[in-house]
């Protein structure tokens, strides 16, 4: 399953709560507001490294760049992807649920 | 769609899920959800909600919308029975964090059309991983 | 929009259901009722005044199936069929006696 998160870890509990829904073999997608999880070294940062041997990880880039969110601030092993790869991670997941 | 349902050209129905997060009334997800799910309920899919976070407070009894001059939906719930609509997942954890127990929920209940009409609990205490395991056996999962 | 009635105007969307339901009262549901060319019987005052007890007991207009179901539990099936009730409300139980029991469309009726 893919799951998608477009809120701020430090504004909602949505990513916690996603994560904590995950299964192994899951992606997560972080886009919009979500994108500031991807951030390392941060209150939030614990909850994805503590899933990142089960679940896979990815940034939609162009929301990442908007906020100033650079590769190097990311937490490591975080996929950074664009629109197509967003489009990919959809097709290759039999279900999507977006986490609002 | 099955194999075998392929060659009898038959719909199997499709899994839908209603994930419900949000409290009722400070925004209006939880009552976009059900009008959307009163909706879906004429397609005749295999649908089930699920209640976790704040979303649990959807179902809580002793609401009492008078003051605030909005429609008290939550009565709503009751009715979904008659919509074929029998399955609500309420996460246990969720619960928990906010200190409610199943006691401090509205009984749902709806009509089991294949055991002489009993009246059976449509409401199904879950635990998170349970949960996930729901959510993971879906077709389709729309969030709100 | 509304309709006339006592000298006020009662307001009501573009298809005729009422703006706000407490506005609704037996005399008005009559003038409803009219403007859809029907005459209240006590049969159609049967359907009316259970919509209006399904609204206010789950705070919503029942679906047509629905409808019919929860007739035929209460008042038998010779009540709670279709044929019955397209016979009292020609243009459909949803559109007509719903608007005349100053409840909103059913959802997801179009």
């Amino acid at each position: 399953m893919l799951h998608t998160v477009n809120k701020s870890p430090f504004q909602t509990t949505t990513l916690q709560s996603c994560l904590r829904h995950t299964r192994k073999g899951d992606a997560v997608l972080l886009i919009e507001d979500g994108v500031l999880g991807a951030l390392k070294g941060t209150d939030a940062s614990g909850d994805i490294w503590g899933r990142r041997v089960e679940v896979a990880f990815y940034v939609l880039g162009p929301d990442a760049d908007a906020r100033g969110i650079t590769k190097e601030r990311m937490i490591d092993g975080i996929n950074v992807i664009d629109y197509e790869g967003f489009v990919d991670l959809v097709a290759q997941h039999k279900t999507s649920q977006a986490w609002l | 769609m099955s194999e075998a349902a392929k060659g009898t050209g038959k719909k199997v129905p499709k899994k839908f899920l209603y994930v419900n997060r949000k409290a009722p009334y400070g925004t209006i997800y939880a009552l976009e959800a059900l009008e959307v799910v009163l909706i879906g309920a004429a397609f005749d899919q295999d649908v089930s909600l699920a209640f976790l976070d704040d979303g649990v407070f959807q179902l809580a009894n002793g609401q009492d919308t008078k003051g605030i001059g909005m429609k008290k939906f939550a009565n709503t719930y009751r009715a979904l029975g008659d919509y074929g609509v029998t399955k609500f997942y309420v996460e246990k954890e969720s619960l928990q964090s906010r200190g409610l127990t199943l006691g401090d929920l509205q009984e749902i209940t709806y009509e089991d059309e294949n055991d002489d009409f009993k009246e059976k609990p449509s409401i199904i205490l879950v635990s998170r991983a349970e949960l996930s395991e729901v959510m993971a056996q879906q077709d389709v999962v729309l969030s709100f | 929009m509304g309709y006339m009635f006592n000298g006020n105007e009662i307001d009501h969307d573009e298809e005729g259901y009422l703006t706000d339901l407490s506005d609704w009262n037996p005399e008005l549901a009559l003038m409803i009722a009219q403007s859809e060319e029907l005459e209240m019987n006590d049969e159609r005052w049967e359907v009316v005044n259970f919509l209006r007890d399904y609204y206010e007991e789950y705070q919503v207009a029942p679906a047509v199936r629905v409808l019919t179901k929860a007739l035929a539990k209460t008042m038998g099936p010779e009540k709670g069929n279709n044929d019955y009730l397209y016979e009292l409300f020609p243009y459909g139980p949803a559109k007509q006696a719903c608007k005349i029991a100053g409840l909103p469309k059913p959802t997801g009726c179009v």
